[in-house]
């Protein structure tokens, strides 16, 4: 997906925009396939599964299953989740190992609690911003989505995600609806210094909190460029961004008031009285 | 769809609270060669809803005769395991459908994939 021509997500809906033609190029283009293959490889890194252990997997928008095959290749096996049956016809005609679910992840993972050893998602989450029904609310479709996939981990489990993330604001929004539905972990970004390499990978942990891994290409990286984005407290006061935060609650007045101050406005002070609930009086 | 996958499949229908185990509705069922993987069978025995495999293969008429339990010692009987691995990897529902238990919700199967997508108003 280059960044010169518009974004996929905002030409249609991925049942649309991943259409046969589309869906063809998953298994002709050579260039394709190769970059699916090595981002594949690295979530698998990622996911530090136990060695030589055949694990359980999720492949989220699978697609064609070039993700997939990598995962065979690895001695695993896995079910797909995809949206496009156009895609999934792909994915069929290559004859995957793996077996195939149509769905949409935004309106949840449709598996039982404990299911899975790891998950893994090659570009697919970044769809989730979109609105592409009137009825899509971003923030809950992701909210959904995480905390369905949250379940159907086993403890301990990692889940990776390559992203192509819009904004810092997409990255903010995707990372702390994951945290609310009970992740922790972070952004691994590899190769932050190069427009062309660099790579996201959302690493999320179930139950167990691991050490997050580094970014490659970070050897070179000056300061100012992260190649490593822990959750911390800080971020969670977007928790509630997009307007998301219940209205007259603690979150929401804070938010308002700091809002306030970088507009250079007169703000009171906050005190333990903030945003409390008051007495009726008469 | 292989009966591994329809043991880890729930009915995520909006206000269903027990979606599990889906009925399986069959019109077409074939069973396909996977190589044997004994480490993978045996680890995934202890994660399987037992009764609903057993369901489920009776249903096809796959039962393999497998004991309404799993055998002790399992991980070293390697006869035991390969029944296992054809009900859980080999036989695959082609055509037909899955019934949610609680709201009857049928999500139709084609050419092996089941459809999971729900309507606007089951999400
Ligand atoms: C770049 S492709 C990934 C290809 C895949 N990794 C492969 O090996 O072919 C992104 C995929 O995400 C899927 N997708 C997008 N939004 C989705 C959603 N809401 N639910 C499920 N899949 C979705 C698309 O249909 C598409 O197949």
């Amino acid at each position: 997906m280059s960044s010169s021509c518009r974004r996929p997500e905002h030409k249609a809906p991925p049942e649309v925009f991943y259409n046969e033609e589309e869906a063809k190029k998953y298994s002709q283009n050579s260039r394709i396939i190769e970059i699916q293959t090595q981002m594949s490889e690295r979530a698998v890194e990622l996911l530090n599964l136990p060695e030589d252990k055949p694990c359980y997997l999720l492949d989220v928008g699978c697609g064609s299953g070039l993700s997939g095959d990598y995962l065979s290749e690895e001695g695993h096996y896995w079910v797909g989740l995809d949206i496009s049956t156009a895609m999934l016809d792909v994915a069929m005609d290559r004859e995957v190992e793996g077996d195939l679910v149509l769905g949409d992840m935004g309106q949840g993972v449709p598996f039982r609690s404990g299911t899975f050893d790891g998950c893994i998602s090659i570009s697919a989450l970044q769809w989730l911003c979109n609105a592409d029904k009137k009825s899509h609310i971003p923030p809950k479709r992701l909210y959904t989505f995480f905390s369905s996939l949250y379940s159907s981990l086993q403890r301990g489990a990692r889940a990776v995600f390559q992203i192509y993330p819009e904004d810092s604001k997409q990255l903010e929004l995707i990372t702390s609806q994951a945290m609310k539905a009970g992740f922790t972990g972070g952004m691994v970004v590899d190769y932050p210094n190069s427009t062309k390499a660099k790579k996201f990978f959302l690493c999320l942990f179930a139950g167990e909190s691991g050490v997050l891994p580094k970014g490659l290409g970070s050897e070179t990286s000056s300061r100012n460029v992260p190649n490593q984005v822990q959750f911390t407290g800080q971020r969670s006061r977007f928790k509630n961004m997009k307007g998301k935060s219940v209205k007259k609650s603690k979150d929401w007045i804070m938010e308002k008031k700091e809002r306030r101050r970088r507009q250079g406005k007169d703000v009171r002070a906050d005190t333990k009285y903030t945003g409390r609930h008051r007495k009726p009086r008469f | 769809m292989k009966l591994l996958t329809h043991n880890m499949l729930t009915s995520h229908v909006k206000g269903v609270i027990n979606g599990y185990p889906l009925l399986i509705k069959a019109t077409e069922v074939k069973v396909n060669e996977v190589e044997f993987n004994p480490q993978f069978v045996s680890r995934m025995i202890p994660k399987l809803e037992w009764s609903a495999l057993i369901q489920a293969a009776e249903g096809l008429g796959h039962l393999q005769d497998l004991p309404g339990t799993p055998i002790e010692n399992y991980e070293n009987d390697a006869e035991f395991l390969r029944k296992v691995h054809r009900v859980l990897l080999e036989v695959e529902v082609i055509e037909g459908s899955l019934q949610c238990p609680e709201s009857g919700r049928e999500f139709p199967i084609s050419k092996g994939v089941p459809n999971m997508l729900l309507n606007e108003d089951e999400s």
